[in-house]
């Protein structure tokens, strides 16, 4: 397995708002300039830190959502209800604003383009934010790798990236299928309900393809699906996992 | 001293003044992380060993690891992701009690875990009261996604270092990266001197 090493010493730095989108009512992409930026894996993330005038400080790690774009790397924030971090960074940083970054970070939860056995992600809420990354990665190689995305959210309204991931999915060889847990779009062939064991089953990879597997969302999402993966039979080595979310306490 | 202020972040100030390791936040709840599914571990087959540079080893089933003496430790944990959790109950034996006698110039110590997982760090680090093998938090047995049957606790590093699914201990002479160190965690992870990374 290669494995990618954060190689020599983090530094902090300074990193530009230079462009805001909101996703959903409660997630919005902020996009920064960070010069000298030496590039990331899918799957990485970055550390944020943020300093009051007081001179205290406080620091997040988020995924990155964009594949490599020069100097540029995207972060999409849900913003918690209780939040210390995320209300900053969705609602009140402006154009122009600054913090401090550092990564990339991890070398575990990344996709590794040269592999070329299937990839199934599985996303929870905003867990889908670094499977994003790989999809967009594998988009930007044009990789003809089979990639099928598995992305579990409560209903439309807080499905993030879905027009790119409609247009994405014109390539035969990368599936998206949605499980809305709350409530579907409508005419939707589905009823409500999460994804066990059938739905893996239906539209997962079967762990005779030795796919590579990605699962990231909150706690108990990540433990549900780890489990039935491998009940299923897929080998745990090969299954990584990322927790994401609230269940970290706020951020 | 951090280079920029953030303008309009003002920032939750710290509840009671307890102090945190820098860059830390607390949480109440107590969240679980770990690189891939959780190992499910029988107690009927578990077991640790220690094998020190020697080759001499000891193990441990079930049975006779739990007749080993257990003590109460209440400790604060500080995982590499920025939650800290203040005052954590837990029940287990020192690593004191398990290398007793062992004879070894080790100074080096690789932990081993079901499921694979390894982390390394100073044999010292284990002994003289600093670390537990953990295998009861806040009154009950520890579930699988905390690390149960038995994990290790050593809470004066970060918490990766404290290995879930624990399955035995490598005393070496020279020093052997596990699974985070080898993707550029750092080799000791202190918490109050922010050792996150390699080179911190």
């Amino acid at each position: 397995m290669a494995r990618a090493a954060v190689l020599g010493r983090l530094t902090w730095r300074v990193g530009t708002l230079v462009s805001f989108r909101d996703e959903t009512a409660v997630a919005r992409t902020v996009v920064f300039q960070i010069p000298d930026w030496p590039g990331h894996l899918a799957g990485q993330h970055v550390d944020v830190r943020l300093t009051a005038a007081d001179g205290y400080s406080t620091e997040r790690s988020y995924s990155i959502a964009s594949a490599v774009d020069g100097d540029l790397v995207e972060l999409t924030v849900e913003r918690l209800p209780d939040g210390e971090v995320s209300p900053y960074l969705s609602q009140v940083l402006r154009v122009g604003d600054q913090i401090e970054l550092r990564g990339p970070i991890g070398g575990w939860f990344v996709w590794d383009p040269e592999v070329d056995s299937p990839a199934l992600l599985v996303g929870g809420g905003s867990g889908v934010v670094p499977l994003m990354a790989m999809v967009r990665t594998r988009a930007q190689l044009g990789s003809a790798t089979p990639f099928r995305l598995l992305y579990s959210v409560r209903d439309p309204a807080s499905v993030l990236y879905g027009p790119e991931l409609d247009r994405l999915r014109s390539d035969p060889m990368l599936e998206v299928q949605y499980a809305f847990t709350r409530q579907t779009p409508a005419g939707y062939s589905r009823p409500p309900g999460r994804i066990d064991a059938a739905y893996l089953d239906e539209f997962g990879y079967s762990a005779a393809l030795r796919p590579a597997v990605f699962v990231c969302g909150p706690t108990g999402f990540v433990e549900t699906i780890a489990d039935l993966l491998v009940a299923a039979g897929h080998n745990p080595h090969r299954v990584k996992t990322e927790r994401f979310g609230p269940s970290g306490g706020s951020s | 001293m951090p280079g920029i202020v953030s303008p309009g972040f003002f920032g939750r100030r710290r509840e009671g003044g307890q102090a945190l390791p820098p860059g830390q936040y607390l949480v109440r709840d107590f969240p679980v992380l770990s690189a891939g599914p959780t190992p499910r571990v029988n107690l009927d087959t578990w077991e640790f060993r220690i094998v020190a540079e020697t080759g001499e080893q000891r193990t441990w089933d079930w049975k006779a690891f739990r007749a080993l003496p257990a003590v109460d430790v209440t400790v604060d944990l500080h995982c590499v992701t920025k939650w800290s959790k203040l005052g954590t109950a837990w029940r287990g034996v020192s690593v004191d009690v398990l290398v007793e006698g062992i004879e070894t110039n080790a100074e080096y110590a690789l932990v081993l875990s079901y499921g694979g997982y390894t982390t390394n760090l100073p044999l010292r680090d284990l002994l003289d009261g600093k670390a537990w093998l953990a295998f009861a938090y806040d009154g009950s047995d520890l579930t699988p996604e905390h690390g149960g049957p038995v994990r290790l606790l050593v809470p004066h590093l970060y918490l990766w270092k404290s290995a879930k699914w624990v399955r035995g201990i490598d005393l070496r002479t020279t020093e052997q990266r596990g699974f985070w160190e080898q993707l550029g965690y750092h080799d000791y992870g202190d918490p109050w001197l922010e050792q996150r990374y390699s080179e911190d």
